[in-house]
């Protein structure tokens, strides 16, 4: 049994000060992600093909190449944020949640760099 | 990780039926959760036939009727029967609410009655609200200035700025909204729920307040305020029809405008 006040422990270690940029981090990129993501959902509609050929020719295109790239980013910081709020609500052991954490952003990271990678390569080469 | 069955010992089971008696034409049937922490058993469903042609309107005129006549052992709160105390908040047909206002024709068939979801139950209907409590004096919910009052009259505020307080100072802490909102659920001892945030949005937009920035500093916080996912559970049962949700929104609003 605690002998804590009932105060004490929703006080707990504070405020931590935070909370706000992650909260507009996943207004903004959302904003971002509508405007990025129906462009990208207009431009997969008016494709003349799906082939290796007719996807490299799109990605080649330097607007083309702009837009995904920062597609990419967007997708992988906005569904950081979003993983990190699930993990956050549902996992509460203390290590288990800083391993999830620390494994989502390393996840993300990996993913985001594969993309951009594989877009510049395209981009550049072609 | 999230618990999605309640513990061994937490599991509802078939509880005792209470006939009516004999000779009563107009019966409703009430279950109701029975707890007793003290006596190790598992909690239980009552069911009680209750005559309506000699109780009031009200889930509250059904329960003190048992209570009275039926079974002296069920144990809720209950005061001011008219809305204003918030003491006899629970969950009735699936949704919390106050048992003094929710008319019994309201709801169709067996009333079924649980304590606020969520909560340790102390017992029967009565959950413990120590946490709950204690996260509404967190948030201050009291006037704090620098500026002395004026020597020969109380605190002025003009009538657009009553307004804006008007609503959210008449919260009556029922408990209703934090206990229906699932990030409250998971989240409890860090999130303060949209009772407590109610409460603090109440000071931050009253005009004669001083401490807003002090306030908003307490409240910057991924757990204290943002574990808000706006879901709306709190508006919908709110038994006084105000807008916790909103006044949460809002807050995030005062949040990002100081940052820009």
């Amino acid at each position: 049994m605690s002998l804590r006040t009932p105060l004490n422990s929703v006080l707990g270690l504070g405020s931590a000060k935070d909370g706000t940029s992650h909260f507009w981090g996943q207004r903004v990129s959302g904003i971002a992600l509508a405007l990025l993501g129906s462009w990208f959902a207009f431009c997969m509609a008016t494709m003349p093909g799906f082939t290796h050929a007719d996807a490299v020719a799109f990605i080649s295109v330097p607007l083309n190449n702009i837009l995904l790239l920062l597609l990419s980013a967007a997708i992988a910081y906005h569904s950081y944020l979003g993983v990190q709020v699930v993990i956050e609500d549902y996992v509460h052991g203390h290590a288990l949640k800083l391993t999830s954490l620390i494994a989502s952003r390393f996840v993300h990271t990996l993913l985001a760099v594969a993309a951009i990678y594989a877009i510049l390569k395209i981009g550049f080469s072609a | 990780m999230a618990e999605f069955r309640l513990p061994k010992n937490s599991r509802i089971k078939k509880g005792k039926h209470f006939a009516a008696a004999d000779g009563a034409s107009n019966v409703r049937q009430l279950a109701v959760y029975r707890y007793d922490p003290s006596s190790g058993d598992n909690p239980r469903m009552d069911t009680y036939d209750v005559d309506l042609d000699s109780c009031g309107p009200m889930v509250l005129d059904a329960l003190i009727k048992i209570k009275n006549e039926i079974d002296p052992t069920l144990t809720f709160r209950r005061s001011c029967r008219e809305g204003i105390c918030g003491s006899c908040a629970m969950n009735i047909d699936g949704g919390n609410t106050l048992a003094c206002t929710r008319a019994l024709d309201e709801v169709k068939g067996s009333v079924k009655i649980y304590p606020l979801p969520h909560m340790p139950v102390v017992k029967d209907l009565v959950p413990d609200l120590t946490n709950f409590y204690a996260q509404y004096a967190s948030v201050k919910p009291w006037l704090q200035t620098r500026t002395p009052p004026p020597p020969d009259q109380e605190r002025l505020q003009s009538k657009d700025d009553q307004e804006l307080i008007n609503e959210p100072a008449a919260c009556i802490l029922c408990a209703c909204c934090s206990t229906s909102c699932p990030s409250y659920w998971w989240n409890s001892d860090r999130y303060l729920g949209p009772a407590a945030l109610l409460a603090s949005y109440r000071w931050l937009v009253d005009s004669r307040d001083e401490a807003t920035g002090e306030r908003l500093d307490e409240l910057e916080d991924p757990f204290r305020l943002y574990r808000c996912h706006t879901i709306m559970n709190c508006t919908q049962t709110c038994p006084k029809g105000l807008n916790p949700a909103q006044a949460i929104a809002e807050t995030k609003k005062m949040m990002v405008e100081r940052k820009f």
